[in-house]
């Protein structure tokens, strides 16, 4: 079990989902703290879920307030990069660039393929708690 | 037959991040026997956390929890400033983050130094931000400036001049 979540880690680090910001979380955490990463996962899903469902929102009106999409997508970019979310926030860059030219069409291409790596990772993540199950029993 | 004892004390000067030591020296004469007492009197650093984000809050504390002090923190900047009002509070070092809503950190770093704290102001910035809003944020009354992401290693540099100085 503890392999096979240990090659679904693997997995996203290798391809790119994750980077060493990831593994400083994982140092940040111990005996006294077992479920620190877990914790902090689980605030950035719950967080992300929120960004996108307004700049979905926001998209969906039709007319585009890039400053508003803007300041979004930088509380998104700030929370991905803290949790080491290697995908999504080279996205949320690309987002951003394409708010501050007015580039309606590459901000909503853009923003597919946020949502894109952010379910697969989520899903993978998802998977490995699977395997898992509760954190207490981790240390079985 | 009288016995003279010696009793001897040896102080090691311990490198630890976040402990401040002080110590008190007692001395008891009782007769021919000195007792040495010492009495070390611990403070743990302590630091203001001011970010809006609640996942930076929560690895912040960790961060600071895992080097050995407390931390207290602050949802924006105004929230920081309130903190401070009454005159007591008493932070060695404010972790403050640059981009908040009700009061910025450029703001809120100018508004406690109007207010005389002498706290080490780390400002906490984003690496898409331009040079001269990095200069601005400096000139509001920072000490340092670091970029996202924090991590023990940014952090342990200003800590230990915090521990020199």
């Amino acid at each position: 079990m503890q392999r096979q979540v240990a090659l679904i880690k693997q997995s996203l680090f290798d391809q790119g989902y994750l980077d060493d910001q990831f593994m400083e979380l994982e140092e940040l955490q111990d005996d006294a703290n077992p479920n620190f990463v877990e914790e902090v996962a689980t605030l950035y899903f719950k967080d992300s879920a929120r960004l996108i469902n307004n700049i979905d929102q926001a998209l969906e009106r039709g007319s585009f307030d890039f400053s508003r999409l803007d300041s979004y997508m930088h509380q998104f970019k700030g929370s991905s990069t803290s949790i080491g979310a290697s995908k999504v926030k080279t996205e949320c860059t690309t987002f951003r660039e394409y708010c501050r030219v007015g580039n309606a069409e590459g901000c909503l291409r853009t923003f597919q393929q946020l949502k894109k790596e952010h379910a697969t990772w989520q899903d993978r993540r998802g998977l490995g708690r699977q395997h898992v199950g509760p954190s207490k029993e981790r240390d079985k | 037959v009288y016995v003279r004892r010696t009793q001897f004390t040896i102080f090691f000067r311990i490198q630890n991040h976040c402990l401040k030591t002080k110590s008190k020296m007692a001395t008891k004469s009782t007769g021919d026997i000195e007792k040495t007492k010492s009495i070390e009197m611990k403070k743990k650093l302590n630091v203001l956390i001011v970010d809006d984000d609640p996942l930076n809050l929560k690895i912040h504390e960790r961060i600071i929890k895992t080097i050995g002090g407390i931390s207290q923190m602050a949802k924006n900047g105004e929230e920081a400033v309130i903190i401070h009002r009454d005159g007591r509070a008493s932070f060695d070092l404010i972790l403050m983050d640059k981009e908040m809503p009700e009061r910025d950190g450029v703001s809120t770093t100018k508004k406690l130094r109007e207010m005389k704290v002498t706290s080490m102001i780390v400002g906490v910035t984003s690496l898409a931000d331009r040079e001269e809003e990095r200069r601005a944020f400096m000139e509001a009354g920072l000490n340092h400036c670091l970029a996202k992401p924090l991590t023990k290693e940014k952090i342990l540099p200003l800590i230990n001049h915090l521990m020199d100085a």
